[in-house]
């Protein structure tokens, strides 16, 4: 009983998609990237989960939902190590590593005050530029750079 | 939907010199009536006399007509418009659109919503492109060259636009740059990291004696007042360096000052009679390198 309790932590999926490894400050973002907020589908929800690779990590499980693989790399300018599993039938049948995109479009927000994205209804539009440890986005329009540390 | 010119960035190594080339013939020659019967938008969201007299002149010299504003505040814009509609109707009576916006940004957005060209005049600190293109102009003229050269660029390096574009411009033709500004001015990281990439040295000085005999162009800046959010920084900043001209005696031969206009009291009027002051020919320059860049993108050089 005792050594079973930490895999009850998270209820199993019968058929979705499990986005693993999220930075666990980072869940509530990664919803509003993927558009999840006030969907129908049953959504389990981990924040701080004990994890040997980042110490505390977050898991959002999504039931009978499955994304192009368009949308899932969005995650990766929050997320870089995020680990996305294809669930059928209580299966992992597909794993799948994030890859970053080389532009963004309509999710990130300018931090230049004074850009017209921030002005007038233009979606934003950044060209993604790897750091290595981190990630900053070019603004296609005013060819500011923002870190994507409080961007959303 | 024509080419539009909104960064210098848009421009190849190929199509600058191609326009370098078209604007020595419109100084040879400056009213050519290439673009009889054609209308341009000068479309100026915010003041700028300089510039847009600049671009009005060099469209009427092309025979071309103008119609526009000089200020946004008598337009719809004040009645709450968008940029995307304004642009939209004014797209619809004109060839091209010359604009100057206060917002960064605001020109690549217009020429993605408009069906003419467009030719940024400046999007608030961001780019502005046709100044860039006359400093190189100027450059040219003044050293024969524009390859291998060293660009002393002095002033407020933080905010000052000219500086960032002529940088990404020259970064074509093997300059070694020196940045002379005070610690709260200093040429952004992104353009250092930007000059690292490609291999272009430079070297960074607060001290305006320390440079001014080893660089070919001495390229001053004015502290922008608008562009500063902070009052009190301004005030510490705005007098820091004064050019004047005994402090001009072991410069090289060939060397020029070049300054983007309006000046304030970064060069003293006694440099105006040395020879090396440049500036007030490199503002006349602005006229032929803007018809050049307007018939080019119109497609007629």
């Amino acid at each position: 009983m005792e050594t079973n309790d930490k895999h009850l932590i998270v209820s199993a999926l019968e058929n979705g998609t499990v986005l693993d490894h999220i930075p666990a400050d980072q869940v509530y973002k990664a919803l509003d990237i993927l558009d999840l907020k006030g969907v129908d589908h049953q959504i389990t929800i981990g924040i701080n989960l004990k994890s040997k690779q980042f110490g505390r990590k977050g898991i959002i499980k999504i039931a009978d939902r499955f994304f192009a693989d368009e949308d899932l790399n969005k995650l990766a300018l929050i997320a870089p190590k995020a680990t996305v599993n294809i669930i059928r039938n209580f299966k992992v049948v597909e794993k799948k590593k994030l890859e970053m995109p080389a532009t963004v479009e309509g999710i990130a927000r300018c931090m230049n005050p004074k850009c017209i994205t921030n002005h007038q209804p233009v979606k934003t539009r950044f060209t993604t530029i790897d750091n290595g440890d981190s990630i900053s986005l070019l603004c296609h329009y005013c060819e500011k750079i923002t870190d994507t540390k409080g961007i959303f | 939907m024509g080419r539009s010119l909104i960064s210098i960035q848009d421009f190849s190594k190929e199509e600058i010199l191609h326009v370098l080339e078209v604007a020595k013939e419109f100084e040879k020659n400056r009213s050519q009536k290439i673009l009889e019967g054609k209308v341009v938008g000068s479309l100026f969201f915010e003041p700028s006399t300089r510039t847009r007299l600049s671009f009005e002149t060099a469209v009427n010299r092309l025979g071309a007509r103008v119609i526009g504003f000089s200020d946004a505040t008598n337009t719809s814009v004040s009645k709450g418009e968008t940029l995307k509609d304004t642009i939209k109707m004014v797209s619809n009576y004109v060839d091209l659109i010359v604009m100057r916006h206060p917002l960064e940004g605001s020109s690549r957005y217009a020429s993605e919503v408009a069906s003419v060209p467009v030719v940024n005049a400046g999007d608030g600190a961001n780019q502005h492109p046709s100044q860039t293109l006359l400093d190189l102009y100027t450059v040219m003229q003044t050293q024969g060259r524009l390859d291998g050269l060293t660009i002393n660029m002095v002033g407020d390096l933080k905010y000052g636009r000219t500086t960032h574009s002529l940088l990404q411009a020259m970064s074509h033709f093997n300059p070694t740059f020196i940045f002379t500004a005070p610690d709260e001015l200093k040429m952004p990281q992104e353009y250092k990291t930007f000059l690292d990439g490609k291999g272009i040295p430079y070297k960074e000085t607060g001290s305006l004696e320390e440079h001014l005999n080893d660089c070919d162009i001495l390229y001053m800046t004015r502290v922008q007042q608008e562009r500063f959010n902070d009052p009190m920084e301004y005030e510490k900043v705005k007098d820091v360096y004064r050019l004047t001209a005994s402090m001009l005696g072991g410069v090289k031969p060939n060397m020029k000052i070049l300054h983007p206009l309006p000046r304030v009291n970064e060069i003293d009027q006694d440099v105006d009679d040395t020879p090396y002051a440049y500036y007030f020919k490199q503002a006349e320059n602005g006229l032929y390198v803007r018809m050049a860049i307007i018939s080019y993108l119109l497609g007629y050089r």
